[in-house]
């Protein structure tokens, strides 16, 4: 155990300034570990968003000695023996008091980009993938949203007046884990980066790959190949020509046909017909709309929402478990 | 404050009420926090910026003294041609080291190979590693991560010129005959005096056309246009396979970028040095 001198930021919309602290450290603690024991001790008043204290929720993003990191995942033994610590809210959003800041832009970027879109022709349960097709959209997934990215990418951190304009590198990653979706239904996704998430703007200096910290290859896996599609989409006159061609449609591969199935008088959806031993003239539930506000958009909050928890992604009105004769399976070894 | 709570609940429309989430802070009247420091990182930032410059400038210098110097580009006993001067069309080159012919204009101001060297040059101006390298260490775009850039505006790569940044792949496709050319030149290099010679000079050309090979390859738009464009790569296995060997390149395209400035200057230093007659090429076979 010894003393380690911490510079935290305390304030408000108003005012703010670093204050210090002479605060007992043990071997093996973290960054968070130390302001807990703060605010047990000297600064009970000391606001500071946490969770998970295992890297897993993306709730306790501040910047530590200037760099964007998560205080649950920064050890003490990192530093310095003797080095003062220094902890500030996170830079590029508006800060609401301490270390907490408002990250709705975030959401409202989110907002903004459009959801998977289904096959029209598969119904849930159809859906067949290959691990190699959905794999590069996998990685996407690991993401914990912690917001790190976003607040050290200088596009806005620097020009918050960018903002608007740019949805950073957290939405460019979920463009590109639905562009390369095998399944999903749009093929304007390179447009969309381009035009209503600025991926123009990203001049690739790869701090938001530097500060994952579930080492997403942000830029390589997913920014570049992005710039790259909206290149063959806008900048590639080869490509048209090849394509207008060869007839070479695998371009912007239209996976699903729009055509292949279509809402009946009935309001029952029926899906195309699946092959082999999946052929079966069973109707499905026609997807349910989502619980969307006059805005079109879904509440922010589940707090907000009419019903008890989130939206089912199934539909709200499928209960579990699904009656045996309704599922759309067939075990292959009983066939 | 309460112009806010009311667009956040309007927002839900389902706000009225509700009173579980309290007052909701205003979002688009708060500042970020007041923070006088334009950086608290502590550490060398400064380091990696600083010897990008220092590696690109002195790159660059050599290479500009190397390429309008016009001379002492040829081993005429060995074949060997550095690729500084590859493919040599310059009227003023000499016969046996213009492997495809002479026809662009000799003048001091114009490279002997006229053809490659632009080229060349906008592939890693484009290049989405020399990009970072640049934007960070010349432009100061950020120079560091979480270090402000200090511009008053930013519109990255939106605007002319950057746009035409998205042009990499037509650099890329330059870069990939440019190879064969470089290839080509390491192979009749093996064309000693009286049969297959091999010297220190071939392993010397070999290397760097094996590393410039490895760089083309492992560049981002190879990555997408030969099968990272697909969306279902089970459809194609062979691109997919492709794609596995690229992207494995790929994830240390910067190692690969340093590696090739630094064997094409030490391969041209080698050819000079020979040619000039500053050293002898220590042959192993003729």
């Amino acid at each position: 155990m010894h003393t380690r001198t911490f510079q935290i930021w305390r304030g408000d919309v108003h005012d703010g300034g670093l204050a210090d602290y002479q605060v007992e450290v043990n071997e093996g603690e973290v960054v968070l570990d130390v302001i807990h024991r703060l605010q047990a001790t000297q600064a009970p008043d000391l606001a500071c968003r946490w969770n998970c204290k295992a890297g897993k929720c993306g709730s306790c993003s501040v910047e530590i000695n200037g760099r964007p990191r998560l205080a649950c995942m920064t050890r003490m033994s990192t530093f310095e023996p003797d080095a003062t610590v220094t902890v500030t809210p996170l830079r590029s959003f508006p800060v609401i008091r301490d270390l907490v800041t408002d990250v709705s832009y975030n959401y409202t970027k989110a907002r903004e980009t459009p959801a998977f879109a289904p096959p029209p022709e598969l119904a849930p349960g159809q859906y067949r993938m290959q691990q190699r097709d959905v794999q590069r959209s996998q990685e996407f997934r690991k993401c914990i949203e912690c917001f790190l990215c976003q607040t050290v990418c200088h596009v806005v951190r620097d020009h918050d007046e960018n903002k608007p304009a740019f949805a950073g590198p957290r939405l460019f990653i979920r463009a590109a884990e639905l562009s390369m979706h095998p399944l999903d239904d749009r093929t304007d996704r390179a447009a969309h980066a381009a035009r209503e998430q600025g991926i123009g703007y990203c001049n690739i200096t790869k701090c938001c790959t530097e500060v994952c910290p579930e080492h997403i290859r942000i830029t390589d896996n997913a920014i570049i190949p992005m710039k790259e599609r909206v290149a063959d989409r806008r900048y590639d006159p080869l490509v048209w020509l090849g394509r207008r061609i060869l007839r070479r449609d695998q371009m912007v591969e239209q996976y699903v046909s729009s055509t292949a199935a279509t809402p009946t008088g009935s309001g029952h959806w029926t899906p195309a017909p699946l092959a082999g031993a999946f052929e079966q003239a069973l109707e499905v539930p026609p997807p349910q709309a989502a619980p969307v506000g006059p805005d079109g958009k879904l509440p922010l909050s589940e707090t907000l929402l009419d019903r008890a928890g989130a939206a089912s992604p199934f539909g709200d009105d499928v209960s579990f478990p699904v009656p045996a004769e309704d599922l759309r399976y067939v075990h292959p070894d009983s066939v | 404050m309460c112009a806010a709570v009311r667009t956040e609940a309007d927002l839900s429309n389902r706000g009225e009420g509700m009173t579980t989430t309290g007052a909701v802070p205003a979002v688009a009247a708060k500042p970020r926090a007041a923070i006088g420091e334009k950086t608290l990182r502590r550490d060398r930032w400064w380091v990696a910026p600083a010897l990008t410059v220092t590696g690109l400038v002195a790159w660059l210098a050599y290479g500009m003294v190397r390429v309008f110097s016009q001379a002492n580009y040829y081993v005429a006993e060995h074949h060997y041609l550095t690729p500084f001067y590859s493919p040599c069309t310059s009227t003023g080159c000499l016969p046996e080291a213009a492997h495809f012919g002479r026809f662009t204009p000799d003048h001091p101001l114009v490279p002997y190979a006229a053809l490659s060297l632009p080229f060349l040059l906008l592939f890693r101006l484009t290049c989405y590693y020399y990009r970072k390298a640049y934007y960070r260490s010349f432009w100061l775009s950020p120079p560091a991560c979480a270090v402000p850039d200090r511009r008053p505006r930013y519109t990255g790569e939106t605007r002319f010129p950057l746009v035409f940044q998205n042009l990499h792949r037509y650099a890329f496709y330059a870069a990939v005959l440019i190879s064969l050319v470089n290839t080509y030149d390491a192979v009749i290099a093996f064309d000693g005096e009286r049969g297959l010679g091999i010297g220190l000079g071939n392993l010397v050309l070999a290397t760097n056309v094996v590393m410039l090979w490895i760089y083309t390859l492992s560049c981002h738009s190879c990555r997408h246009v030969f099968a990272g464009r697909l969306r279902t790569f089970s459809q194609h296995p062979v691109r997919y396979r492709w794609w596995l060997l690229v992207s494995k390149l790929n994830t240390r395209h910067m190692e690969w970028a340093w590696i090739t400035l630094g064997t094409l200057a030490l391969t041209d230093a080698y050819v000079m040095s020979v040619s000039a007659g500053w050293i002898t090429d220590l042959r192993f076979v003729n």
